[in-house]
């Protein structure tokens, strides 16, 4: 125990022998500091070697393969320096890629986080049966996503499951994934419904912190249900709104799989957001040095709005302290 | 500092491949293993692919194993492509007649001629030419079309009956097999049994390629032979949509855009599709036929899909792979292979040699559609570049496929489309 203690208030020292000599240089080194820096050091490795390998090396080299033109069949990786990124500049595609992103990733957001907002308020009730519905909502969360969005490509053709309950009820649903605007909106509703329980949980797991003495407070002055929701529930939950609305958005910009299998980018190319447009560069084109510029695009504009997020947070995310 | 980053490239490069790899070295003495990908899961062709590599490597010592890697159709060129630039190339790989331009003109592929032309026993000289001609380059062939099948119509005979129709076999009878006959039958199914009235398999309103089925009818082309020019605003191609877009919403012979049906499931009054599929009709209860294409206006005609199997130049084991295809590929094996696949050999092309490995069809059926379907066929549409093209079409058709559409208008936006893309 008296070691232990040395140790943990930093006295393990070797006292300076009789004469003024330190005993060995060895045992002069190695101090219960550097100890502990080495100790600290080993634990964070593996970490450090697998953000290197597996994050920071891959970064640069997307970085590294957006400056060439890479034709996997024909085995030829020739250096083109800014081409690639000239052509970003000029491709008649991307604004109509660009627009598609921007609404899908809009309406995704306020769609998601207003419906995950609303879900965790009501289950935050005490009433029997929010257990079942908070289970219930969360589900989709742990379902595969290629499994989901499958089963939805069935209920939402125009003989499908959606439009049978609309025909049910005397309404004539339309085409879902043919029209723009409604594949678009089906793109938008397939990924709400299943990510929504996510975001739920993390507001319901806030609005528990909320402490009640202010809530009885503001009915004794006599505020009113949404006064409350807006000068109580939600500046303390601001944090989490701020949590969720970063990992949405980056979400959003990142959406894949449901474009893949319910539109493939179509009708026109009214559902081809960035990430889908840049598969398509790289994987279908065969073009990985423009795909690869493409993600850097992607890159930069998630680093972009996250830091914009992180940055208004300070206006308006509440701090107790 | 340029050899520097490729160096640090080289290196990730290596690093990524010893992570993620395993298998045998290039430079390995020791037996190999082989892996070939295949487009297809189903389990009696892989049986008959693994039956044929076990007698290879019987007496091939060197050979340690011989794997066949299914991928899902409609992703499998993207696969193959992503594995190659992952530095995981397969060893053999199937190859789409639309992605065939490319593999070939790229030079993705090992030459074949020399290996099997030295191969004993091999008859060089029995592949049909026509059959050869989209795998060849400056001479050389680069893909064996292990598969050359024509497009044909099954037929849901009970579906056809219960609507009270003409069937395409009475039809093929009085000489009166045309498409506008076909879609007036089509349409009788839709109408009478609340089923499809006719499918074009793998359409489903994106993979526009399989209406070549349909437009040859008319003398349309997707572009021209040299490729350079647009095809779509023709006057043959605009004639045969205007009564495309008429069969499906007017006549509603075919399920509109969003709608599912499958004739294997008993579906539909008939599909477009090759006789591969066959299969898949083993175990129905319902009666079907298999008839020809209809006559379009210019008269009867035939499409042919092909699949061809190549050996990737940086597959591990390029050499012993081309050894292997020349086995799997000889005499012998293409008459095993034929029971799937129409083979490109001319004396495996006749009604007698293949009944025998297709019980399922009867011999006037594979004449009429797969002998004759070759021997006139036009291979489905394919370009270098196919992808880019396919989806600049697919996009530029989109707006087609509704009720009101200007079939004119949709068809020079089309061109408008893929014009630059046909320049490069």
């Amino acid at each position: 125990m008296p070691v232990l203690m040395d140790d943990v208030a930093g006295r393990a020292e070797p006292r300076p022998a009789p004469g003024g000599a330190t005993g060995s240089p060895r045992r002069g080194w190695w101090t219960s500091r550097r100890r502990d820096q080495l100790a600290g050091l080993l634990f964070v490795t593996p970490q450090l070697v697998g953000t290197a390998l597996f994050v920071l090396l891959p970064l640069g080299l997307v970085v590294w393969y957006s400056l060439h033109e890479w034709n996997v069949l024909a085995d030829t990786f020739d250096f083109v320096g800014t081409e690639n990124y000239r052509e970003l500049i000029d491709d008649p595609k991307l604004p109509g890629v660009l627009r598609s992103t921007l609404f899908f990733s809009v309406g995704l957001v306020v769609f998601n986080l207003a419906l995950a907002l609303l879900l965790a308020v009501l289950l935050n009730q005490r009433l029997r049966g929010t257990v079942v519905f908070r289970t219930l909502f969360f589900s989709p969360v742990v379902v595969s996503l290629v499994a989901w969005t499958i089963v939805w490509g069935f209920l939402l053709q125009d003989n499908g499951g959606v439009n049978g309950v609309a025909g049910a009820v005397g309404l004539d649903g339309p085409n879902w994934l043919r029209g723009e605007w409604t594949a678009l909106l089906s793109v938008i509703v397939v990924q709400v419904v299943k990510n929504v329980g996510l975001n739920m949980v993390l507001f319901l797991a806030a609005l528990q912190g909320v402490p009640a003495e202010l809530y009885e407070a503001a009915r004794v002055e006599g505020a009113s249900r949404w006064t409350q929701f807006r000068r109580i529930t939600v500046p303390l939950i601001s944090p989490t709104i701020l949590l969720t609305s970063i990992i949405t958005v980056v979400g959003a910009l990142q959406v894949f799989a449901q474009i893949a299998v319910l539109t493939q980018g179509g009708p026109g190319t009214s559902t081809t957001v960035l990430v889908y447009y840049l598969y398509q560069q790289a994987f279908q084109f065969h073009q990985f040095g423009y795909g690869s510029t493409l993600s850097v695009l992607l890159f930069l504009i998630v680093l972009t709005l996250t830091v914009v997020q992180w940055r208004m947070r300070r206006k308006w995310v509440f701090h107790e302290q | 500092m340029r050899k520097r980053l490729t160096a640090v490239v080289a290196l990730a490069a290596m690093l990524g491949l010893s992570a993620c790899g395993g298998g045998d070295s290039a430079d390995s003495d020791g037996p190999v293993s082989l892996r070939m990908t295949t487009w297809s899961a189903n389990e009696a062709h892989l049986k008959l692919f693994n039956e044929i590599a076990a007698e290879y490597q019987s007496s091939h010592p060197n050979i340690a194993k011989i794997t066949f890697d299914p991928i899902p159709f409609e992703s499998y060129t993207t696969t193959l492509t992503t594995q190659i630039a992952g530095g995981n190339p397969p060893d053999l790989a199937w190859v789409l007649e639309n992605a065939a331009p490319d593999f070939v003109s790229s030079g993705a592929l090992l030459p074949l001629d020399e290996t099997l032309r030295k191969t004993d026993g091999y008859a060089f000289d029995e592949l049909a030419p026509a059959a050869t001609k989209l795998w060849q380059a400056d001479g050389k062939l680069y893909g064996y079309p292990f598969s050359t099948s024509p497009f044909g119509i099954f037929v849901n005979t009970d579906l056809v009956k219960a609507a009270g129709a003409k069937s395409p076999a009475e039809l093929i009878a009085t000489n009166a097999w045309t498409w506008e006959n076909a879609v007036t039958t089509a349409s009788a199914v839709a109408a009478g049994t609340g089923k499809a009235g006719l499918v074009v398999r793998d359409f489903d309103y994106k993979g526009w390629d399989n209406l070549s089925t349909i437009w040859t009818g008319w003398g349309a082309q997707a572009w021209s032979a040299d490729g350079k020019t647009c095809g779509f605003n023709a006057t043959e191609m605009v004639d045969a949509m205007t009564f495309l877009h008429r069969a499906i919403f007017t006549a509603k012979a075919l399920p509109g855009p969003g709608t599912a049906a499958d004739f294997f499931a008993g579906e539909a009054g008939m599909t477009i599709t090759q006789i591969s599929r066959a299969s898949l009709l083993e175990k129905q209860k319902f009666g079907w036929d298999l008839v020809p294409l209809p006559a379009g206006p210019k008269g009867a005609y035939s499409v042919i899909g092909q699949g061809g199997m190549g050996v990737l130049k940086k597959g591990k084991h390029a050499d012993a792979a081309a050894d292997f295809l020349a086995f799997l590929t000889n005499p012998a094996n293409s008459a095993k292979l034929a029971q799937f696949f129409p083979p490109p050999r001319t004396p495996l092309l006749t009604a007698a040699t293949l009944a025998k490995t297709n019980p399922l069809l009867k011999p006037a059926q594979l004449q009429s559609v797969v002998i004759d379907g070759i021997a006139n066929g036009v291979v489905k549409p394919n370009h270098t570049g196919q992808a880019e093209l396919s989806q600049a079409v697919r996009s530029a058709l989109d707006p087609m496929w509704k009720a009101d559409a200007d079939v004119r208008a949709v068809l020079d936006g089309v061109c408008s489309a893929i014009n630059p893309l046909l320049a490069k």
